[in-house]
């Protein structure tokens, strides 16, 4: 159960102007169906100085929601569309003695109605406002606008606290970094002091699947290996186990494995095991250990698999 | 007033029978089982008692196929991870879209540790296609995963026919049982199941207590390694208060099985047809003529759960919802979202889960509190206008939906 505040259970137990209000002149539909919440604001707006009169609303939601609702119609009531439009999220919380973190996109919810049906009245499309900004969170159809905005006006920093205020990020995750880059501007904005410039990121010699690297193919060898000491037979086996085991750990870690069965001359014969055999990136894996190889080595050699031992002459 | 409970797919009340089992194991019995001495002595034979009794209660041949753990998610971790690497040279998962996040969430990791999972979809009732399951097995199948109910609706599976299908491919096939064990009859010995998950505390048993039912010859490769407990495949000292606390509970579901699919389902019946009769434009989800018996699961449309909730709960009446609201997750409930429920109807679900121990009068109770509260809510939803939902040329149609 939330832990919610007694002044939001009172408001939801016992809601203020819920319902339809005749002669509303400014109404204002907000909300996504999607994520369980859904507000209409009702306004009777005075048409000489646009005070409000009344205020109602209908709501489809969860215990903070209605609260939320209830209290930004209380709110609202005898300020004018101006002052109105100054109320802002946190306003709405504070006036129910706060709401749990999780719930703060439902003061955000109230905030947004009243822009709504400000725009309705005023005879404004306030939609348009927001296609401006890019859809960030498709799970919850939230834009880049909206987020900047709630970023700015709460100080957010964190990905969690955005998606606590817009529901953005807490569905399927893929638009955190998207989110973090607001994030980003923001505090860029705000912020005098020089933000560290992001470490050069390491390229990391990866044989998975999952991080295909479009290096050349098992034929096309890199030129100019640097040149080394001549090694003796025994030498060059032991080196080329050596680098071998060196990356065993990292196909293991994908449930593969890799094992040396014969070695002739330039031509090295492996056999691909786990999840390693027949893997798509089969090839790939081959040319990133033999680019290791050669590296090790200071020759040239070629990297096959097992297979192609009988179809190789023998010595 | 005297609270209701109405959330027993959640969690059940201890049964205080097996409070009583359980209170000498944490006073005079506090040996341990693996001492030779008698405080250890006396303790071993209070365990091999219940582990008859579960053993008893899930028709299985032998009591050493009995595991005790921590949980069902134990239970089910330890099932899984055992069938992969018991068998490497196969890497591919079968389970279901709505199976409880302990299976899903481990599939979601193993797929990123790149083993390969189907999840299995359903229709609008929850059941499952099994020409679909059929074309998915295959030599590469390690372990196939499937409720024996599901948690929401109770809709039940056939678990058994799907074991035999997994057996035929040499895969392994695991049931989570925890919302079946002790509701519906299980005879074990006469399926193809090869490993099974029950939870104490969903049978009046005490929190922290699972089970994992493994059949004699499956190979198996333990989750916790220590000691000898469990005969090595599950270490750790055993919980003996919470097992003996489980064998007195599967006791007494054995002796109220009957009750429970006559009495119980006659009460979940006689709520579930007196809400409908009373609420428009409310059904039940899941498949109605399969599935526990405990269990209704209602959408109510064009209101939500969380509200639903928070109004029973003044009237002291606790059931739960697979609203977004309520999980923290933000999102409807998976199993209604793979139904293919409406948003308006997916978030407005409620959860009726009943145990022996409720009364006619509770449900009277609950069938009267239910339509004013739907009716309160409606008349707040911007969807619903006076007496329905409202019509095409006022309907709500917000920014972003």
């Amino acid at each position: 159960m939330w832990d919610y505040t007694e002044k939001v259970r009172e408001h939801f137990f016992n809601p203020r102007n819920a319902g339809l209000l005749e002669g509303a002149n400014a109404i204002g539909d907000v909300g996504s169906i999607q994520c369980g919440d859904a507000l209409r604001l009702m306004l009777k707006v005075d048409t000489a100085d646009e005070r409000i009169l009344d205020a109602r609303f209908q709501t489809f939601g969860c215990g903070s929601a209605i609260a939320s609702s209830s209290a930004l119609t209380e709110i609202v009531k005898g300020k004018t569309l101006d002052e109105a439009l100054k109320v802002s999220n946190q306003e709405i919380a504070d006036y129910l003695d706060g709401l749990p973190p999780e719930k703060m996109h439902c003061s955000v919810m109230g905030r947004e109605a009243l822009q709504a049906a400000v725009a309705n009245y005023r005879g404004e499309t306030w939609i348009d406002d927001h296609e401006e900004g890019a859809m960030v969170c498709k799970c919850f159809a939230v834009d880049s606008v909206l987020i900047e905005d709630v970023v700015r006006a709460n100080n957010l920093t964190t990905v969690e606290q955005v998606t606590n205020y817009t529901k953005a990020g807490g569905g399927c995750s893929s638009c955190h970094e998207g989110i973090e880059e607001i994030l980003a501007k923001v505090s860029a904005e705000r912020c005098t002091a020089p933000i560290p410039a992001p470490e050069p990121v390491a390229q990391p010699m990866t044989f998975h699947p999952s991080v295909p690297s479009a290096e050349a193919p098992v034929a096309e060898v890199p030129a100019t290996p640097t040149a080394k000491p001549k090694l003796t037979n025994f030498q060059r086996m032991r080196k080329i186990e050596e680098t071998i085991e060196s990356v065993r750990p990292m196909l293991q870690r994908d449930h593969g494995d890799i094992e040396v069965v014969e070695i002739d001359g330039k031509n090295i014969f492996v056999n691909l095991k786990g999840a390693c055999q027949g893997c798509m990136m089969e090839q790939a894996t081959l040319a990133g250990i033999q680019e290791q190889l050669i590296e090790a080595l200071g020759e040239f050699v070629q990297l096959l698999p097992a297979s192609y031992l009988a179809m190789s002459p023998r010595r | 007033m005297n609270p209701i409970y109405l959330d027993n797919n959640a969690t059940t009340a201890c049964d205080p029978a097996v409070v009583e089992a359980m209170l000498p194991f944490f006073t005079e019995q506090f040996g341990n089982a693996s001492s030779m001495h008698s405080f250890g002595n006396k303790v071993a034979l209070a365990l091999k008692e219940a582990r008859t009794n579960v053993q008893q209660l899930l028709g299985a041949e032998f009591d050493t196929e009995i595991i005790f753990t921590s949980c069902g998610t134990e239970s089910d971790s330890t099932a899984i991870l055992s069938a992969l690497k018991a068998q490497p040279e196969r890497n591919q998962i079968i389970t279901t879209v709505v199976e409880h996040p302990a299976i899903l969430s481990l599939c979601d990791y193993l797929e990123k540790e790149g083993y390969v999972v189907h999840r299995l979809k359903v229709d609008k009732k929850g059941r499952l296609d099994l020409d679909e399951y059929k074309s998915l097995l295959s030599p590469r199948t390690a372990i196939v995963s499937v409720m024996w109910a599901n948690n929401e609706t109770g809709t039940l599976f056939p678990v058994e026919q799907m074991a035999a299908m997994a057996r035929s491919v040499g895969a392994m096939f695991h049931s989570d049982a925890v919302q079946a064990v002790g509701k519906v009859p299980i005879d074990l010995k006469k399926t193809k199941i090869d490993m099974l998950s029950l939870s104490g505390h969903k049978l009046h048993a005490p929190k922290g207590i699972g089970v994992l039912y493994l059949r004699r010859n499956t190979r198996f490769r333990p989750l916790l390694r220590g000691g000898h407990q469990e005969r090595g495949r599950r270490a750790g000292t055993e919980n003996s208060a919470s097992i003996v606390g489980l064998g007195k509970a599967a006791e007494l579901a054995m002796q109220h099985m009957d009750f429970e699919n006559n009495e119980v389902k006659r009460l979940r019946d006689k709520l579930e047809a007196g809400i409908l009769a009373q609420v428009p434009h409310a059904f039940v989800t899941g498949d109605p003529a399969n599935r526990l018996p405990n269990t209704a699961n209602i959408a109510f449309e064009y209101v939500e759960g969380e509200a639903i909730l928070l109004l029973l709960n003044k009237q002291g009446i606790a059931a739960s919802s697979g609203s977004a609201c309520t999980s923290g997750s933000l999102e409807p409930s998976h199993v209604m979202r793979a139904m293919g429920i409406p948003y308006t109807a997916a978030h407005g679900t409620i959860r009726f889960s009943l145990s022996r121990y409720n009364t006619e009068e509770e449900i009277d109770r609950v069938i009267a509190a239910v339509p004013p509260i739907i009716a309160q809510l409606r008349k707040l939803s911007p969807y619903w206008s006076e007496n329905g939902p409202a019509s095409q040329e006022n309907a709500f149609a917000p920014a972003y939906a």
